[in-house]
C-alpha cells in the first residue's frame, strides 16, 4: 500500500472482561456458559429500585494495568450513565467512565516482524476506564421473537484505548499480541477470545503523507487476531479505492463479515446516538489511594517487558529468544524455573530445549506449559547432564522422551537405569573404532580415495555400535587419527 | 386509640390491653370505610397484614418487644415489598409485584411493625398534589374538595385521616414536607444518605430520601430509628454509628427548654409570594418559639431563587435516565400492539407514562443533550452548590432556620394541575433543602380558613435528633398537631 504512497492510521480499542468472581455492580457470578438468565441477579436484571455497588476487585484489575503499562492511576475518576436504549441492556444505560476514566495514559511496547525486517516500537495509550457489559440479544429459534440473557449484563470490562499510533495490520496485531499477553499476564484476564473476553474496534483511516489525518471507519468487534488482520487489510484497501476512484470516505461504524472478508456498514455518523453522558448519581466518584495502589503493585508479578530485559542482559539471551520466552507468563516462569535449577550458564541451552523439543511436544498433544509431564526440574536435570557431558544430544532426546511418558524420576535416575551413560573412556571407544575399521574395508578406501561422506559413515557405525552412547567427539577424533587423517 | 401515639399504642400492646391483630383489624375496618372516598391507599392485602400482626403478638407474648413491635404502618407505594404490588403510582407498574423488599420495607418487618398497604401518590413521585397518580387523585381528609399534597399525598392523607397511625413517605423536592403541611402532620426529611434508598423507586437519585410522616415529632423520631442506617447496597448511604432520635426528646419539660437556640429566619422565606394567612401562623410560631427561650437571627440564602430551576434541570435530568428501565422488556406495562422493537418502546412508554411523568422525561433528556449539557445541567449543579454553601454560611449564625413549608394552604383539586410552574412553585420553600442534602421537617402550626399550616425546620448535616427535638418542645405547648379532620368516624 505504501507503494501507492499512502499512509495507514490505526487505534484501537479493546474490551477485555475482567477476571473478578462476580459482575462490577452485582453479587452476581461471571462464569461463562450457564443456562440464560440464572446469572443476573435483580440488579442485573434492573428491577425497580435496585442499586450498583462497586466491585473493588475490578477497581483492582484497573490498577494493575494502570501500573503494568505505566500509565497514571487516577486518583478520582468518575462513573457516568451512558443512555440508549436496548434490550439487552436492561436499565437503559450502561454505567462506564466518561470525562475521567481510572487509567490515563501509558504504552505498550511491540514488537513487529522478523529477521532482519525486525523493528520495536512502542503504542501508546490514551486511556483505560471501567463498564459493565451488557447481555446478549438472541435471534434464533425463538418462534420469530427474540431472546434475551442476562448473564452477561455487568460483568466487568475494563476498555483500553490507544492513540492512532499503528501504521499497518501487522503492528495492530503486534499490539492486540502483546496486549493479550499482558492482560493475561497480570492474572486480569483469561484472555479466551471465543468466548469474547477479548475483543477488539479498529478504527482505520489512510491519508497521502504530511496531510491531516482522513476520516476513520471503526469495524467493530473483531475476536481474533486473524479477523484482525483481515478486516484492517481490507478496510485500508477499500479506502485507498474509494479515495483513488474519486470518492470520499464517510464517518461509520462498520462489520467484518469473516465468510465473505469484507466490512459492511452498520451505521453512519447520522444515525450515530447522542448518549446524553452523565455522572451517575447512584455511585459516588471512586477514589484510589497512593495506599491501595503501593498495594496492588505489590501483588504484581514481574513484568514481562523487565522480564525480557533481564532474559537478554544476565541470561546472554538474543531479542527473539527472550521475547519468545515471555509470550506468557507460564512459559516465562517455566524457563525461570529451568535456569534457577540449572544455572545460568546453561540458559542458552534451557532456552533451546523450552523452546524447541519441549514446546513441540506440548503443541502436538495441545497441553500448556503449566500441565507438561516434564517438570522444570527434570529439565533442568537434563540439561545439566548435557552440558557435563554425561549424555549427548541424542541421548538427551531419548530421556526427555522417558520423562514426558510420566516416568516420575530424575534424568538421572533414567540414565543409570537405561544404561544411556555416554562411553568417554578412549580404551573402550578406540576398541569400537578397530572393529568397524576392520569391517568396513569399502568404506575406509572410498575415504582415502577422497571420499568425505565415507568418514560419516565410519562415524554411525561406531555410535550404533557404540548404541549411541560414545562420545561424538571422541569417536570423531579417533577415527581421524586412525585413518591417518 | 385511633389518636394515640406510637408510645401509648406499644405500651397498650406490651400492657396487652389491645392485640396487634386487633389493632390491624380495627385499621383495616376503617380502611375498608373510608378509603373509597379518601383513595389513600392503593392496595392492601388484610391476610398478609394480620398474619404479620399475629406474628407480632407471638413475638410480644415471648417478651420481645420493640417501640415498634405489632404497629400498623402505611407504606408509600414506592418501595418494594416481597409479594405487595409496587405500583409508584404509575400505569407503567400497575402489574408489578415486587421479588424482593427494600431496606426500609425490610427494617420495619425486622421492627415487627405490620404493613397496612401500600399508599397513593404521584406518579414516580412526581407531582405536588397527588393528582398525577395513575389510581386516580387523593382527596383532603380537612376538606375532599381539595388536595393533599404530594407526591406522599396518599401517606399524609391515610395519617390525617386516622387510616394508619403513621406512615413512610420519600421526599426529592419536598414530597415529604409539603403533604404534612397540607394534611396537619409532622414529617421529616432526613439528611441525604441517612436512610437507604435500596428498593425505593428512583426519581432523582442524588436528591430522594425517604422518612416518617407521623402525628408528631416523638412518632417520627420512633419511626427514623427504625428506617435510618448504614446500607452496603446503598453506594451513597452513610456509614455512621446509630443514634438514637429520640435522645434530647426526653429531657424534662423546663420554662425555657429551648433556651440557647438560635433559630435563623431567612429573609427569602419572608417575602413576597406566601399567603398572609400563612404567614400569620408562622408569625405566631415564631412567638411560641420566643416564649420557649430560643433567638430569632435574621440570615439569608441569597440563592434560593434559583432553587426551583436548578431542580428542575437536575431532578427531570436524572429521572429522565432512571426511568430508561421501564421499557416493557422485562417487567411492567407492554403495549398490546407493535410493529417492531422501537415501536414496542413508544407504545408501551406513550401509553405507560402520565403527561407529568413525560414532561419531565423531555424536559430531562433535552438538558442532558449534547450541545445543552453545559448550559443547563452543569449550569444547575453549579447552582446547587451554592445553595449548599449559602446554607452552610446560614449555620455558622444559627442552630435551625425555620419558615413556612408551603406557600398556600392545601389547594382545590384541579386548580393548578393544568399549570405545571405554578404547581413547580409549591414546592419553592422545600427544594432547596434538597438540593443541600440537609434534613428538614414540617410541622402544624395552626390553620388558616379551617386548613392546617405547616411550619418548617431545616436542621445542618446530620442534625435530626437535635430538629425533633425543636419540634417536640412546640409540640408540648401547643395543640395544632393533635386534631384530626372531622366526619371520619
Amino acid at each position: 500500500m505504501s507503494a501507492r504512497n499512502w499512509e495507514v492510521v490505526i487505534g484501537i480499542e479493546t474490551h477485555t472482561q475482567l477476571a473478578t468472581r462476580s459482575k462490577i455492580f452485582s453479587g452476581a457470578s461471571t462464569a461463562f456458559g450457564a443456562a440464560p438468565n440464572v446469572q443476573a441477579s435483580a440488579v442485573d436484571l434492573a428491577l425497580p429500585g435496585v442499586l450498583p455497588v462497586l466491585n473493588r476487585g475490578a477497581v483492582e484489575c484497573a490498577i494493575k494495568f494502570g501500573l503494568s503499562i505505566g500509565a497514571e492511576v487516577a486518583e478520582k475518576s468518575v462513573f457516568a450513565r451512558k443512555n440508549y436504549f436496548y434490550p439487552d441492556l436492561p436499565k437503559g444505560y450502561q454505567i462506564s467512565q466518561f470525562e475521567l476514566p481510572v487509567v490515563v495514559g501509558g504504552g505498550v511496547r511491540i514488537q513487529v516482524g522478523q529477521g532482519d525486517k525486525a523493528y520495536e516500537k512502542v503504542v501508546r495509550l490514551t486511556r483505560a476506564h471501567l463498564e459493565e457489559d451488557a447481555g446478549k440479544s438472541l435471534h434464533e429459534d425463538f418462534h420469530g421473537k427474540s431472546g434475551i440473557d442476562l448473564n452477561r449484563a455487568g460483568t466487568p470490562l475494563l476498555e483500553i484505548v490507544t492513540e492512532p499510533d499503528m501504521c499497518s495490520s501487522a503492528e495492530a496485531v503486534a499490539y492486540a499480541k502483546a496486549l493479550h499477553a499482558l492482560v493475561r499476564w497480570i492474572g486480569i484476564c483469561d484472555g479466551n477470545m471465543q468466548e469474547g473476553s477479548f475483543r477488539c474496534d479498529a478504527n482505520v483511516s489512510v491519508r497521502r503523507p504530511g496531510e491531516p489525518l482522513g476520516t476513520r471507519r471503526e469495524i467493530k468487534n473483531l475476536n481474533s487476531f486473524r479477523f484482525l488482520q483481515q478486516a484492517i487489510d481490507y478496510e485500508i484497501q477499500w479506502q485507498i479505492d474509494t479515495l483513488e476512484d474519486g470518492g470520499k470516505i464517510q464517518q461509520a461504524t462498520v462489520l467484518f463479515d469473516p465468510d465473505s472478508g469484507e466490512t459492511r456498514v452498520m451505521r453512519t455518523k447520522e444515525d450515530a446516538h447522542d448518549y446524553r453522558y452523565f455522572p451517575d448519581p447512584d455511585l459516588l466518584p471512586l477514589v484510589i489511594s497512593r495506599e491501595w495502589v503501593e498495594r496492588t503493585k505489590a501483588t504484581l508479578p514481574e513484568l514481562p517487558e523487565a522480564k525480557r530485559q533481564r532474559f537478554m542482559e544476565q541470561l546472554g539471551l538474543s531479542a527473539y529468544d527472550a521475547t519468545a520466552l515471555t509470550a506468557s507468563l507460564e512459559v516465562a516462569d517455566y524457563f525461570d524455573a529451568v535456569v534457577t535449577a540449572a544455572g545460568a550458564a546453561n540458559a542458552k541451552s534451557a532456552a533451546n530445549w523450552v523452546m524447541g523439543e519441549l514446546s513441540a511436544r506440548l503443541n502436538k498433544e495441545d497441553k500448556d506449559i503449566a500441565a507438561s509431564p516434564v517438570s522444570a526440574a527434570q529439565l533442568a536435570g537434563l540439561i545439566a547432564r548435557i552440558a557435563d557431558n554425561t549424555i549427548s544430544n541424542n541421548i538427551a532426546k531419548k530421556v526427555f522422551e522417558a520423562l514426558w511418558n510420566g516416568e516420575d524420576a530424575s534424568a538421572d535416575e533414567i540414565i543409570e537405569k537405561q544404561g544411556l551413560k555416554q562411553i568417554t573412556d578412549t580404551g573402550a571407544i578406540e576398541k569400537l573404532v578397530d572393529e568397524v575399521l576392520a569391517a568396513n574395508a569399502a568404506n575406509v578406501a572410498e575415504y582415502k580415495a577422497g571420499k568425505e561422506k565415507a568418514f560419516n559413515a565410519l562415524v554411525g557405525q561406531v555410535m550404533k555400535a557404540a548404541k549411541g552412547k560414545a562420545n561424538p567427539q571422541q569417536v570423531n577424533d579417533l577415527l581421524k587419527a586412525k585413518l591417518g587423517g | 386509640m385511633l389518636n394515640s401515639s406510637l408510645k401509648e399504642l406499644a405500651q397498650a400492646l406490651a400492657g396487652k390491653k389491645i392485640s396487634s391483630v386487633e389493632l390491624t383489624q380495627l385499621y383495616l375496618d376503617r380502611i375498608a370505610r373510608h378509603n373509597p372516598a379518601i383513595n389513600a391507599y392503593v392496595s392492601t392485602q388484610p391476610e398478609r397484614s394480620l398474619a404479620q400482626a399475629k406474628a407480632a403478638d407471638a413475638r410480644i407474648a415471648a417478651g420481645d418487644i420493640g417501640p415498634l413491635t405489632g404497629i400498623p404502618l402505611a407504606q408509600k407505594d414506592i418501595f418494594c415489598a416481597e409479594g405487595w404490588l409496587t405500583t409508584c403510582g404509575s400505569k407503567m407498574l400497575a402489574n408489578f409485584v415486587s421479588p424482593y423488599d427494600a431496606t426500609v420495607i425490610q427494617k420495619f418487618d425486622a421492627a415487627g411493625a405490620v404493613n397496612l398497604g401500600k399508599t397513593n401518590m404521584d406518579e414516580f413521585a412526581m407531582g405536588s398534589s397527588n393528582e398525577t397518580s395513575f389510581f386516580g387523585p387523593v382527596k383532603n381528609p380537612w376538606d375532599q374538595s381539595r388536595v393533599p399534597g404530594g407526591s406522599s399525598g396518599g401517606s399524609a392523607a391515610a395519617v390525617a385521616a386516622r387510616l394508619a397511625p403513621a406512615a413512610t413517605g420519600t421526599d426529592t423536592g419536598g414530597s415529604i414536607r409539603q403533604p404534612a403541611a397540607l394534611c396537619n402532620l409532622t414529617g421529616l426529611k432526613p439528611t441525604y444518605g441517612v436512610v437507604s434508598r435500596w428498593g425505593m423507586i428512583a426519581f432523582a437519585s442524588s436528591l430522594d430520601q425517604a422518612g416518617p410522616m407521623a402525628r408528631s415529632a416523638e412518632d417520627c423520631g420512633l419511626l427514623l430509628n427504625a428506617m435510618a442506617g448504614f446500607d452496603p447496597k446503598d453506594s451513597t448511604s452513610l456509614e455512621r454509628p446509630v443514634e438514637d432520635y429520640t435522645r434530647e426528646l426526653n429531657a424534662p419539660a423546663t420554662a425555657k427548654p429551648l433556651a440557647g437556640l438560635k433559630i435563623g429566619l431567612p429573609k427569602e422565606f419572608f417575602g413576597e409570594g406566601c399567603d398572609a394567612a400563612v404567614m400569620a401562623a408562622i408569625q405566631a410560631a415564631i412567638e411560641q418559639y420566643k416564649a420557649l427561650g430560643a433567638e430569632m437571627v435574621e440570615v439569608s440564602l441569597p440563592n434560593m431563587k434559583l432553587s426551583v430551576p436548578a431542580y428542575y434541570v437536575i431532578a427531570p435530568a436524572e429521572a429522565s435516565s432512571n426511568l430508561s428501565r421501564f421499557d416493557g422488556v422485562r417487567y411492567g406495562y407492554r403495549a398490546p400492539e407493535y410493529d417492531n422493537l422501537d415501536d414496542m418502546y413508544a407504545k408501551s412508554r406513550a401509553q405507560g407514562f402520565g403527561a407529568e411523568v413525560k414532561r419531565r422525561i423531555l424536559i430531562g433528556t433535552y438538558v442532558l443533550s449534547h450541545g445543552y449539557y453545559d448550559a443547563y445541567y452543569l449550569q444547575a449543579q453549579r447552582i446547587r452548590r451554592l445553595i449548599a454553601e449559602d446554607f452552610v454560611a446560614a449555620f455558622k449564625q444559627c442552630d435551625v432556620i425555620l419558615g413556612p413549608t408551603s406557600p398556600s394552604t392545601a389547594f382545590k383539586l384541579g386548580d393548578k394541575a393544568g399549570d405545571p410552574v405554578q404547581m413547580y412553585l409549591s414546592d419553592i420553600y422545600t427544594i432547596a433543602v434538597n438540593l443541600a442534602g440537609l434534613p428538614g421537617m414540617s410541622l402544624p402550626c395552626g390553620f388558616a380558613e379551617g386548613l392546617p399550616v405547616g411550619l418548617q425546620l431545616i436542621g445542618n448535616y446530620f442534625d435530626e435528633a437535635r430538629l425533633l427535638n425543636v419540634a417536640h418542645r412546640y409540640q408540648q405547648v401547643t395543640d395544632w398537631h393533635g386534631r384530626a379532620p372531622a366526619g371520619l368516624e
